[in-house]
C-alpha cells in the first residue's frame, strides 16, 4: 500500500463525508432546495472505484453524485455552486445536485431517472471500441435500477459487442424504502450478470482498499478487451433516500450496525495500524477538509444566480415560430 | 433508376442525373453520402444491417460501411436510443431507426429526458448531435397499435427539433441537413411515402432545415399539411379548382420550429386557412397552427380557422372504418366549402 494512495482515500472520503454534511446544513438553511441525496456510509465505492481510473475514462453516475464528481476532480466550489442553483455551479446552475456534468473531466453527468446510466454508458462505450480507444466507461447505478429494463437491455448490447463498460453497484440495499429482498428475486446484483456471460464479482462495498483493487483488476480485464465487467459493491447508507425521507422503514439498530463498519473509521485505523499515516498527517488532512468546504460554501454563497432562461436549450437560439436567429 | 456509390463524395454533382426518386432511396443517399464524409456518423436500429431496413432505408450500407457503423439492433428500443444519446454526448453523429413511431413509445425515455435535456441541464456543456427517423401514420389496415401519429407528444418538447419530410427531395435535404446538426432531431417519416416517385435536384440548394413550401399557389384558401395530407390537400385543390375556389396549398416540413412567416405571408392572400392532419383532432399539432395563427394573423383572418384532422378513436382495422378516421380529399373540399359559404368579414 502506498502512503500516497491511503492519504488519498483518506482525503477523497473525508472530504466526501464532510460535503453532504455541509450540504444537509446548507439545506437545512435553505440555500439548497429540490431533491437532496445524500451520500454518508457509501464513500468507499466512489472513491475506491474512482481512483482505480484512468483520466481518459468516462463517468455515467447516478442523481446521489456528489461525490463522484468530487473524486473525479471537479472542484468542491464548483460542486456547491451547482447545488445552490448558481452561475458558478459545474451545470450553471443549471442542472442541480442531480445533475452535475463536467466535459473537460468526462463526467457526463448526473442522471435522475433510475435506469438510465445503462445506455448512456454503453453508447460512450460503443462509440469507444468502434474507435479502437483503451478509455473505458465506468457506469454507476443503484440496487433499484436493477429491475428496469434497461438494466437487461444494456447488459445484453455490451456483452453482445464487448463493449468497454465497468457496471458499478453501488449496493446500499435500499430502492427508496423497499429492501433488496422484497424488490428483487434474485438479491445478489453481481450473479445476474452471469444471464448475459459477463464476468462479475461481489465486493466489500465498506472497504475502500478492496473496492479499489477490484475496480482496478476489472478495469484492466476490461482494456484487455474482454468486454464488460460488472462490480457488485455491497454498501450502505447512513441517511434517508433523500432529505424528504426520515428512514423509518429499518431499525435503528440496522443502522447502528453497519455505521460500525464505518468505512472511514475503518480505513483510517487500517492505515494508523500499518503505519501509512501519522497522527498530525490524518489531523492535516482534517484540517484541509475544513478549508475546502468553508471556501465551497464561501464560493457557492457569493456565486451569481444565472439570469438567461433560454440559453442552451438549441446550440444556437431558436425561434419556434422563425426557426433559427 | 441507378446510381453509383462510387465518387459521390462532396455534393458537388449526382454520379447519375436522375431527375426522379423514390423517397426511401432519397433517405438512403442521404445516410450514404454522410457516412462517407464522415466516420462520425453511424446507423443503429432494427434490421437496419443484414436484412436492409424495413422499409430499404439503409439498403447496401452495412456491406459498405461494416457492422461497426451500420449496427443492427437487438429489440430494445428504449436502450439502443439511449446508447445513441450516450455515444452522442462523446462525438458520435448517430441515425437511429425505429422501426415505426409506436415502438417510439419505449424510447420516450431516451428521446425526451436524455437526448432534449442534456445540453440545457449542463449548462451547455455537451452537444447532443443525433438523429431519430422513425415512420408514422396510417398505412394499410395495421390496427391500434401500429397506426400512430405522435407529432403532438414531441412538439411539446424543449430542445427537440421535429422535421416531416414527405417529398424525396425534402427526405435528402431534411435527413442530411438534421444528421449534421448539432442538436437532436426528430425525423418523422410516413409508411405510406416511402415508394413514392417524385422530382430531384441532387445539386439544388436545400432550403433551412425549417421552412415550410408553398406547394401550389392559390389565392382564395390556404391549406396547411405535412407528409401524406399534403398529397391529399393538393388533391383537394384540384377538385376545389372544378368549383371555381383556388386554394393554395402548404407543406410545412418541419413541426418544431415552424414557419410562421411563411403562414402569414399566404393568409395575408387568402384570408382564410384549414389546417389539414391526420393525427388525432384533439391537442394536435394543429392546435399549434391555429392559435399561432390566431395569434398572430387575427386581422388578416375572415373567418376562424379549420382544422381537418384524424378521429379521436384508436386506429380500427376494418378498412372502412380505418379510411373513415383520417382526412380525406372530400373531407377537405366540405371543410373550405363551409368555410368560404360562412359571411365574409365586415371589411
Amino acid at each position: 500500500m502506498q502512503r500516497d494512495l491511503a492519504r488519498q482515500f483518506l482525503y477523497d472520503m473525508r472530504l466526501a463525508r464532510r460535503f453532504e454534511q455541509a450540504a444537509a446544513e446548507q439545506y437545512a438553511q435553505g440555500n439548497i432546495a429540490g431533491f437532496l441525496h445524500l451520500y454518508p456510509g457509501e464513500e468507499a465505492v466512489a472513491v475506491g472505484s474512482l481512483r482505480a481510473a484512468d483520466v481518459g475514462d468516462y463517468v455515467v453516475s447516478t442523481y446521489r453524485e456528489h461525490v463522484h464528481a468530487l473524486v473525479r476532480g471537479i472542484p468542491a466550489t464548483e460542486v456547491m455552486a451547482e447545488l445552490f442553483g448558481r452561475s458558478g455551479g459545474c451545470s450553471g446552475g443549471y442542472g442541480g445536485s442531480m445533475h452535475l456534468f463536467d466535459r473537460e473531466r468526462r463526467f457526463l453527468g448526473g442522471y435522475a431517472i433510475v435506469g438510465e446510466t445503462f445506455p448512456v454508458a454503453a453508447g460512450v462505450a460503443y462509440w469507444l471500441r468502434m474507435n479502437g480507444s483503451s478509455d473505458v466507461a465506468l457506469c454507476y447505478f443503484g440496487d433499484g435500477a436493477v429491475n428496469q429494463g434497461t438494466f437487461h437491455e444494456s447488459l445484453n448490447m455490451a456483452a453482445l459487442w464487448k463493449l468497454p463498460v465497468l457496471f458499478i453497484c453501488e449496493n446500499n440495499h435500499y430502492q427508496i424504502g423497499t429492501e433488496i429482498h422484497r424488490h428483487s428475486a434474485v438479491p445478489e446484483v453481481y450473479q445476474r450478470a452471469c444471464a448475459y456471460g459477463i464476468d462479475s464479482k461481489r465486493v466489500d462495498g465498506m472497504d475502500v482498499m478492496a473496492v479499489y483493487e477490484e475496480a482496478r483488476d476489472a478495469l484492466q480485464h476490461i482494456r484487455a478487451g474482454n468486454g464488460p465487467y460488472l462490480l457488485e459493491c455491497e454498501t450502505y447508507r447512513y441517511r434517508g433516500h433523500s432529505m424528504a425521507d426520515a428512514g423509518a422503514y429499518r431499525s435503528a439498530l440496522e443502522v447502528a450496525e453497519l455505521r460500525a463498519r464505518d468505512p472511514l473509521d475503518t480505513f483510517a485505523e487500517k492505515a494508523r495500524q500499518s503505519g501509512w499515516l501519522s497522527a498530525a498527517e490524518s489531523d492535516a488532512i482534517d484540517e484541509e477538509v475544513e478549508r475546502v468546504i468553508a471556501e465551497a460554501v464561501r464560493f457557492a454563497e457569493q456565486s451569481p444566480p444565472p439570469s438567461e432562461l433560454g440559453r442552451d436549450v438549441y446550440v444556437q437560439p431558436l425561434d419556434l415560430y422563425r426557426g433559427d436567429a | 433508376m441507378k446510381r453509383s456509390h462510387n465518387d459521390h463524395v462532396g455534393f458537388i454533382a449526382p454520379a447519375v442525373a436522375a431527375p426522379e426518386m423514390q423517397v426511401w432511396e432519397a433517405l438512403n443517399l442521404a445516410l450514404d453520402e454522410a457516412m462517407a464524409i464522415d466516420d462520425a456518423v453511424f446507423i443503429l436500429g432494427e434490421d437496419v444491417g443484414i436484412y436492409g431496413g424495413s422499409y430499404r432505408v439503409t439498403q447496401g450500407l452495412y456491406a459498405r460501411y461494416g457492422e461497426w457503423r451500420v449496427r443492427d439492433m437487438p429489440i430494445s428500443e428504449g436502450s439502443f436510443t439511449g446508447l445513441g444519446v450516450g455515444a452522442a454526448l462523446v462525438g458520435g453523429r448517430p441515425v437511429v431507426e425505429i422501426m415505426t413511431v409506436n415502438f417510439a413509445l419505449l424510447a420516450l425515455d431516451a428521446i425526451i429526458n436524455m437526448a432534449a435535456k442534456l445540453r440545457y441541464m449542463s449548462g451547455g456543456q455537451f452537444r447532443v448531435p443525433l438523429v431519430v427517423r422513425m415512420p408514422g401514420g396510417v398505412a394499410h389496415q395495421l390496427a391500434a397499435q401500429h397506426s400512430q401519429r405522435l407529432e403532438h407528444t414531441l412538439m411539446n418538447v424543449p430542445g427537440l427539433r421535429i422535421v416531416a419530410p414527405g417529398t424525396p427531395q425534402d427526405s435528402y435535404w431534411q435527413l442530411r441537413q438534421a444528421i449534421f446538426h448539432d442538436d437532436p432531431v426528430i425525423v418523422l417519416e410516413h409508411e405510406l411515402l416511402y415508394f413514392d416517385k417524385g422530382a430531384f435536384d441532387h445539386a439544388a440548394e436545400a432550403p433551412p432545415l425549417h421552412a415550410a413550401a408553398v406547394r401550389r399557389q392559390g389565392k382564395d384558401v390556404t391549406l396547411i399539411a405535412w407528409h401524406r395530407m399534403v398529397q391529399v390537400s393538393l388533391a383537394a385543390a384540384e377538385k376545389l379548382a372544378g368549383d371555381g375556389v383556388e386554394a393554395e396549398v402548404i407543406d410545412l416540413r418541419s413541426l418544431r420550429p415552424i414557419d410562421l412567416p411563411a403562414l402569414q405571408a399566404s393568409l395575408a392572400r387568402t384570408h382564410c386557412a384549414v389546417v389539414v392532419e391526420e393525427d388525432c383532432r384533439f391537442a394536435g399539432a394543429g392546435a399549434e397552427i391555429v392559435a399561432a395563427l390566431t395569434e398572430s394573423s387575427f386581422f388578416d383572418l375572415d373567418a376562424p380557422v379549420r382544422r381537418v384532422a384524424g378521429a379521436d378513436v384508436p386506429t380500427p382495422y376494418n378498412r372502412e372504418l380505418e379510411q373513415a378516421s383520417i382526412p380525406d380529399t372530400d373531407a377537405v373540399c366540405n371543410a373550405v366549402h363551409a368555410l368560404l359559404g360562412r359571411p365574409q368579414g365586415n371589411s
